[in-house]
């Protein structure tokens, strides 16, 4: 873990884009930053809170995008720097107040705000691969993106520069390939900067009325896309006159300048890069439109200044261009930039064979690929609570016998649906749509809909969305069982705390809310279980699906085991394989149905054995195995 | 045996929770210090969840080379896992790659479900072999059980590496690295783990 506010000016040191991103914040005096954990984005923030102690900056985990970014604004509203960090389905929650802050900007005491939202093309770890750009275009928003880990650093600072500057939220746009990648930087300066907190109070901030509000914005735009066209970030290299205008944004300058070498194109192109992208610097782009009749476009993932540059060719009556890119064909219409994409672009506009490798070798590739490798599926750790979860979960519709149907929702628990998972869940989409979409289905009884209805989501998500829809439910008299897979962290984004955790970001002890006392209040009828008593639960799972009225809640708490792990660094149990009984692949319930990666029989006997290196002693095996084969040991170091 | 040309394009795979994000970080903090322009591309955002975790370290002396390495130009290929190397092999290999294997299994959940069957140890290897130049197997997992710690193969295998004398990294700056890595209690550990590692192919 780098530690980003210790490394002293001059110094080079190997960051992480998210490192390099919070680097570039401090270094830009920053003063609050508030954010909610979303693979490619958490970094962010999880840096920051390390050094917030030493350079006196307030960081938060917020309970969602929305809270993180009002707080970010208040922080800006009052004069200091500020920002705030999700991801791109993260942008959509926060895009309400983001939209309405576009229209009233950030007030007259001189501070500055900028919203970090982190892409995953080709969702890698994200339920889709939306490309925010046309968010920060949709909510007028200015947007800036880097290309390289050490221009991360530097564009953060100057984002914040043009935020005060305009006096406008500024958005800065990351993706998986900057993010998570990791390259040398040489640090900067960290300022001592030291802003005092306060409002104006004589006049309001708000966005009314709107139509006045809205052309002051365009106006201000107008100046922001001056500022754009010179900005030191967009740049170009090249031929004066190239065969290939290359125009790119973010990962696209990389894969592309390591395409144009690899076909030893360096003398026939010329490669511009825009960072800052919107307000779309046309004029920039026109003077280089000019000098080419081919262009083609790398970016990722939609084509997004590809639409920006045939508009601008329209717009100066440029004719007789060809633009290529995600529109064109000659890069694939979805997924992220490779160096692949854009070698395969290149020689397909210049004529070129390629090929990665000769026939042979790639026969012999074919070959192996074919016989020999198999897929990898992701699956829960051993010890998970969800694992036990779901078991029950499974058996608990199967004996219920009405042909439940549940919801779920975002985090470790969706692993359910892939192919290894349990597959009870039969509906995915946001953050909290779990809750959501029960609330509907659990109205559907005048429509002759028998089926009962189980939502299920984590502790995090709860308090990130899932609330208002349960108070829906409630409020609406909706027919549904919540279940909330309480882990006491946010476990798929990096163990992040939340406010069930009892601590905050910094690691200070935080009042703890509690969900069994909240969903008490609310009016729902709440049982609480231990995911690992599996018989209890799902004794209590059928209880409450016989129910058939209103809002039942189970909380099934158990601290996630990677988590549990880190603190006791102890097993709670010696397992153990009672070898005489055991059916081994007869039966094999708990390694092909229970599916814990620690058990697995042994190709000679045939019988379970238990590796030591991955159990974690949590003994939810003794309680699955039908013929009681397996012995648990308590408390052994 | 050292890899010409530049970049040099490492991979470096495995499964979630095997430290071989920390080992990419590792070899890519010593590189930084020692001049030269380094990128790690890294996919794990499952990386504790039972699915191949894979970095890919760009090393060069001039340029500044994207995270992500083209199709077929592995140099050298570093796993912790036999079917990972196969997998990587598959992607990147070429006539010239060196590949370094960890031969210890770790069977995918699909195995485990029996929905997979997992490929046959001896053909891995041989396909492993068909596909290198040059390659070692080590059973990195075997040796740092030995020392009681599974979890120290991956500095058993940062030992392999330099002792194939590969890469631009010396025995001198892991030692310093593993140093400032590891908390005091576990230094001593990583070191014997290391040593080992590169014993077990100089010998």
């Amino acid at each position: 873990m780098a530690e980003i506010d210790r490394y002293q000016p001059g110094t080079k040191h190997l960051l992480m884009g998210n490192e390099a991103i919070a680097r570039g914040a401090l270094e830009a005096g920053v003063q609050f930053a508030a954010g909610y954990p979303g693979t490619p984005s958490s970094e962010i923030i999880a840096r920051l809170a390390d050094a917030a102690k030493a350079l006196n900056v307030h960081v938060e985990w917020s309970t969602n995008e929305k809270v993180a970014s009002e707080g970010a604004a208040a922080a800006a509203f009052a004069g200091l720097r500020s920002l705030a960090a999700m991801k791109n389905a993260g942008l959509s929650v926060a895009l309400d107040f983001l939209t309405h802050l576009s229209y009233t900007g950030l007030g007259k005491r001189g501070g500055a705000m900028v919203t970090v939202v982190c892409d995953d093309p080709e969702g890698h770890s994200s339920g889709d691969e939306t490309d925010s750009r046309w968010l920060a275009k949709f909510a007028s928003i200015p947007l800036l993106e880097a290309s390289t880990v050490d221009e991360a650093r530097d564009i953060m600072k100057w984002a914040f520069d043009v935020s005060e500057e305009f006096g406008c939220n500024v958005m800065f746009r990351g993706y998986t390939r900057l993010c998570h990648a990791s390259s040398t930087v040489e640090m900067n300066d960290l300022p001592a900067f030291d802003r005092e907190a306060r409002s104006d109070t004589d006049r309001s901030i708000n966005p009314y009325l709107a139509k006045p509000h809205h052309g002051a914005l365009l106006e201000k735009l107008k100046e922001i896309k001056k500022r754009f066209e010179s900005s030191p970030f967009n740049r170009y290299e090249g031929q004066e006159e190239p065969e290939l205008l290359i125009i790119c944004g973010g990962n696209g300058l990389l894969c592309a300048s390591e395409a144009v070498e690899m076909l030893g194109l360096q003398d026939r192109v010329g490669i511009l890069k825009v960072s800052a992208l919107w307000p779309f610097p046309s004029s920039l782009v026109t003077a280089y439109l000019k000098k080419a009749t081919k262009i083609l476009v790398v970016e990722e993932v939609d084509p997004f200044i590809e639409g920006h540059v045939k508009e601008a060719l329209a717009d100066a009556d440029l004719e007789g261009r060809e633009v290529y890119g995600r529109q064109s064909g000659h890069i694939p219409d979805c997924g992220e930039i490779t160096p692949d994409s854009a070698i395969r672009a290149l020689a397909k506009i210049f004529g070129l064979a390629y090929r990665a490798r000769g026939e042979n070798y790639t026969h012999a590739v074919s070959e192996a690929a074919d016989d020999l490798v198999i897929s990898r599926g992701l699956t829960w750790c051993a010890g998970c609570p969800h694992r036990a979860s779901f078991w029950a979960l499974e058996r608990a519709v199967k004996a219920d016998g009405r042909d439940a149907f549940v919801t779920g929702d975002i985090g470790c628990y969706t692993l359910d649906v892939f192919p290894e998972g349990k597959e009870q869940i039969n509906v995915l989409h946001a953050m909290g749509s779990g809750s959501g979409l029960a609330a509907g289905f659990g109205q559907l009884r005048r429509f002759r809909y028998t089926q009962p209805v189980i939502a299920i989501c984590g502790d995090s998500t709860f308090y990130h969305a899932s609330i208002p829809a349960l108070i829906n439910a409630v409020y609406n008299g909706s027919n549904i069982v919540q279940i909330v897979l309480d882990n006491a962290a946010t476990a798929m984004t990096g163990f992040q705390s939340h406010p069930g955790t009892g601590f905050n970001a910094v690691g200070e002890s935080a009042p703890r809310i509690d969900v069994e006392m909240l969903c008490r209040s609310l009016g729902c009828e709440v049982a609480v279980g231990d995911p690992f008593d599996v018989k209890g639960t799902i004794k209590t799972m059928r209880k409450l699906l016989k129910r058939e009225n209103g809002v039942r809640v189970l909380i099934l708490r158990r601290r996630c085991e990677i988590v549990r792990m880190r603190n006791e660094k102890v097993k709670p149990y010696k397992i153990e394989i009672l070898e005489e009984k055991c059916k081994g692949e007869e039966c094999s319930v708990c390694s092909s149905a229970f599916r814990c990666p620690a058990l697995y029989q042994d190709p000679d006997t045939g019988k379970t054995r238990i590796k030591e290196e991955i159990c974690s002693g949590c003994g939810v095996c003794v309680e699955i195995c039908p013929f009681k084969a397996i012995k648990k040991e308590g408390r052994t170091s | 045996m050292k890899v010409q040309g530049d970049p040099i394009n490492l991979i470096i795979c495995g499964i979630g929770g095997q430290g071989n994000i920390l080992l990419s970080r590792i070899i890519g903090r010593i590189l930084t210090r020692k001049g030269y322009k380094v990128n790690i591309g890294e996919t794990f955002g499952a990386a504790q969840r039972g699915g191949a975790v894979f970095s890919s370290v760009r090393i060069s002396k001039e340029n500044n080379y994207g995270p992500l390495i083209p199709e077929g130009h592995g140099h050298v290929i570093l796993s912790l896992e036999p079917l990972e190397a196969l997998r990587s092999l598959c992607t990147f290999g070429n006539p010239e790659v060196i590949t370094l294997t960890n031969t210890a299994p770790i069977y995918p959940v699909g195995v485990l479900s029996k929905r997979l069957e997992y490929p046959n140890p001896e053909k891995t290897k041989e396909a492993i072999r068909k596909l290198s130049k040059k390659s070692w197997f080590v059973n990195a997992t075997q040796m740092a059980a030995e020392l009681e710690s599974p979890i120290a193969a991956n500095m058993v295998m940062l030992g392999a590496l330099i002792g194939i004398r590969t890469m631009p990294v010396t025995a001198e700056d892991a030692e310093a690295e593993v140093r400032r890595t590891f908390p005091t209690p576990r230094v001593d550990l990583n070191l014997e783990a290391l040593h080992r590692g590169i014993e077990a192919v100089t010998q």
